[in-house]
């Protein structure tokens, strides 16, 4: 990796030589980066390296090759972020479903479940296109107004069914057939359990999983105990959101070729699927002002 | 010749051969039938289980408990919370008891609970039943269906807490009217109840206004979500037509059923205080408090239809006329949550699974060194304070005991007053008996016998006391050296511990 580097200082136009010492802090820098919970502006020494990152040319461009070799994506340096880094596809520090948790790799149900928690949970945390792209922006949610609102959508989905007198009961022999929405929708919201605990199967039993292991990813602070427990996002999850997931996840989307392509950047034109969700032009919707 | 002339042309429909079943839309009517069925099953099926149960309870009528639970969760429901699952099962324990009375509580208990957790269907990860049905395809082949549904769901209240509330399918079995509308059926069942009203006939009075209320709460429950949804998220929800309709539906429901109730009530009240009969007295007492029932969860509903409008235009400002914002153009909900939920599962499965990859962030994956290991496995484990924080010694101080009689008087004076229930005595001669064993406890008697000239009946009833003292004057003078008054006839009253245990509960 040190060639990696040096390679990259001499090809750059910068004149200074790399020392061990420039290395030793842009690991250190990343180092801190890898610790999500860390608040820049409580530790001095992470805020010098964050504001020698930002005024040292060469010294970023260390940082990152740094990162790079690590095997990770940095989505922004900044003082309120931090040093903000996340996992590339294949790297030591990326998180598989089957580590996260451990009935998923048995059961597509499940699997589906865990995931939709999370989208959920970000779909939530920034209601609008607007939420995502404000800095500023800080999201509040709650483990049962997730699941409401995730339930809320499928009800939605069943009445639209209805209507159309469709039958959205799957056939016996084909479960990956089976609609998503149902899959939530049937799934029981909580549970009553010998120890007072959160039933781990039930829906709000997965989200709480999803936002414990987003605290714990330094992505949301927990506030409160209300409404089965109250979060607040940091920029960290902003970030990952808005520049690593919700591409991923709509890309995957194409490939389905369920949403339309419209000029391949996203727009805030509504995807033609938001028209038949009973949306109305003056709903106060930013996109349809 | 063999020219073909269109006239000649035999109809597709006959040359395709006979149907092998009538088309989707004959089943259709069909499958709806079967998953009414569907929904009575479980029920069936607690009597059919109830014999594989470790004891002798094939005695119990499960399915008599099943729908007595129904019917509990349903009137406990509100707008807010659900039912107390405890309170559900001690409300089924007096009908269980009733079915076997000389079977101990703690048996009725249990099959209480047997019940309430088979409705629920505890053992499976969804907590639901699944019927599984067959229904012919557009092209002619038969197709099973899944068809999952619930009777009893239970869902998070303030708290932390489980509340139950029963489903629409619940509450369609127990009404017995399946997949009817619920405005036209309440209605319905209010016209009944007046009519029956004015003919007097006040037990089919009854059950038409126990229906009546049945729709009552099933017509909030349909408004209670359409509000919650406007709560979370005003552009999911259709404002510029659906939900003002809904509202003004609803408004005008309300002050319908406000009027009908109240013209109702105006008439029960009249046929109560009017009635010669006894039992049609308890009945129409009975039906006031049905419709006042049914007004008070109206006015729930208006109050709460009152705040939809105030509610909808706050969440507006804050939505709408925020300052716009350059965005990423990422709609998560539009572009992805949305249009990702009518997929299979096994597609939309693909995109939640690259939402999470990329989604959840990092984690620094642990490294085991062999030296830390040793020292973990070695480390005793840490005890842990079950008992917190040690508490500092209490520094009492002795307060001197300044009562008028000792313990062990109060003990002679109550040895004293254990009279048989058969032989009361006269305050006379309890106080001359007292004064021969000690000066002081004639005292003590005569003011235990004054107290029970007002027995204390209310507590006796709730502690479930098996009898009581009680003091009667019948105009006889004391003829006492130390006291004057009346010579109270002083005896004890056997209470019925049993039958007012049944009523305690009854009345709870």
């Amino acid at each position: 990796m040190s060639e990696y580097v040096e390679a990259e200082a001499s090809a750059g136009a910068a004149p200074a030589a790399v020392t061990p010492a420039d290395a030793a802090d842009a690991a250190r820098l990343v180092a801190f980066g890898l610790q999500p919970k860390l608040q820049p502006a409580r530790d001095q020494e992470y805020t010098e390296l964050l504001r020698r990152y930002r005024e040292d040319p060469a010294f970023a461009r260390l940082a990152d090759a740094v990162a790079a070799g690590l095997g990770l994506v940095v989505l922004e340096v900044s003082p309120r972020a931090g040093m903000a880094v996340t996992a590339a596809e294949d790297s030591v520090f990326a998180v598989r479903m089957g580590d996260y948790a451990r009935r998923t790799s048995a059961d597509g149900g499940d699997r589906f479940l865990h995931g939709l928690a999370h989208l959920a949970v970000a779909a939530l945390a920034f209601p609008r296109p607007e939420d995502l792209a404000d800095d500023g922006y800080i999201g509040r949610i709650t483990v049962n107004g997730v699941d409401a609102f995730v339930r809320q959508a499928c009800r939605r989905l069943e009445e639209r069914a209805e209507e159309l007198g469709e039958n959205t009961d799957p056939a016996t022999d084909a479960p990956g057939l089976e609609a998503a929405w149902r899959i939530w929708a049937r799934r029981s919201a909580t549970g009553a359990t010998k120890d007072a605990r959160r039933l781990a199967g039930s829906t709000t039993g997965i989200i709480g999983k999803a936002v414990a292991f987003l605290t714990d990813s330094g992505f949301l602070q927990r506030t409160g105990d209300d409404q089965g427990g109250t979060y607040r996002t940091t920029a960290r999850y902003q970030l990952q959101v808005r520049d690593m997931a919700g591409g991923a996840a709509m890309a995957e989307l194409l490939e389905l070729g369920v949403v339309p392509v419209t000029d391949g950047t996203a727009t805030l034109m509504p995807a033609e699927h938001t028209e038949d969700l009973d949306l109305v032009a003056d709903a106060g919707l930013p996109f349809h002002s | 010749m063999t020219s073909p002339a269109p006239t000649d042309s035999v109809p597709p429909q006959l040359s395709a051969g006979p149907r092998p079943a009538p088309g989707p839309a004959a089943d259709e009517g069909l499958a709806r039938r079967l998953r009414a069925l569907a929904c009575t099953a479980p029920l069936h099926d607690l009597d059919a289980r109830k014999a594989n149960l470790a004891g002798e309870y094939s005695v119990y009528g499960m399915a008599e408990v099943a729908l007595s639970a129904i019917d509990l969760v349903t009137l406990n429901m509100d707008f807010d919370t659900g039912a107390d699952h405890e309170q559900i099962v001690a409300r089924l324990i007096p009908r269980i008891s009733a079915q076997t009375p000389h079977r101990p509580t703690a048996e009725h208990e249990r099959v209480a609970r047997w019940v309430l957790e088979n409705l629920i269907n505890v053992g499976s990860v969804d907590r639901g039943f699944r019927a599984v049905y067959g229904t012919f395809a557009p092209d002619g082949s038969y197709v099973r269906r899944d068809y999952d549904f619930k009777l009893i769901e239970e869902v998070p209240g303030p708290g932390g807490t489980v509340y139950l509330r029963t489903t629409d399918e619940a509450v369609n079995v127990l009404v017995g009217a399946l997949d009817t509308d619920v405005t036209s059926a309440q209605i319905a069942a209010e016209v009944k109840l007046e009519v029956l009203i004015n003919r007097g006939r006040l037990a089919d009075a009854q059950l038409a206004a126990e229906q009546a209320r049945y729709r009552t709460v099933q017509y909030s429950e349909t408004l209670r979500r359409a509000l919650e949804a406007t709560r979370r998220n005003v552009r999911a929800v259709d404002w510029l037509n659906a939900v003002p309709d809904m509202i003004a539906e609803a408004l005008d429901h309300v002050a319908d059923r406000y009027r009908h109730e109240n013209a109702i009530l105006t008439n029960i009240r009249k046929a109560r205080d009017e009635t010669e009969d006894a039992e049609n007295k308890r009945r129409a007492a009975e039906l006031v408090d049905i419709v006042k029932d049914c007004i008070r969860r109206h006015t729930q509903l208006q109050s709460r239809l009152l705040e939809a409008g105030p509610l909808f235009r706050a969440e507006q400002d804050r939505q709408a006329f925020a300052t716009p914002m350059t965005t990423s153009g990422t709609d998560l909900y539009g572009h992805l949550l949305a249009p990702l939920l009518p997929l299979p599962l096994e597609q939309a499965s693909r995109v939640t699974g690259a939402f999470f990859a990329r989604g959840a962030g990092l984690r620094t994956p642990v490294s085991v060194r062999v030296g830390d290991l040793v020292d973990i496995l070695l480390t005793p484990p840490v005890e842990r304070e079950h008992l917190g924080a040690e508490m500092p010694e209490p520094d009492l101080i002795a307060t001197p005991d300044d009562s008028r009689f000792s313990e062990e008087q109060l003990a002679a004076a109550m040895e004293l007053l254990d009279l048989p229930a058969d032989a009361p005595r006269r305050l006379s001669g309890l106080l001359a008996e007292a004064r021969r064993s000690d000066p002081d406890l004639p005292y003590l008697v005569a003011l235990l016998a004054v107290h029970a000239a007002s027995p204390a009946v209310g507590t006796a009833y709730r502690q479930g006391e098996e009898k009581l003292l009680f003091a009667v004057d019948d105009g006889t003078e004391l003829d006492d050296p130390e006291f004057g008054g009346a010579d109270l006839i002083v005896g004890t009253a056997l209470l019925d511990a049993v039958g007012m245990a049944a009523d305690r509960t009854e009345a709870a």
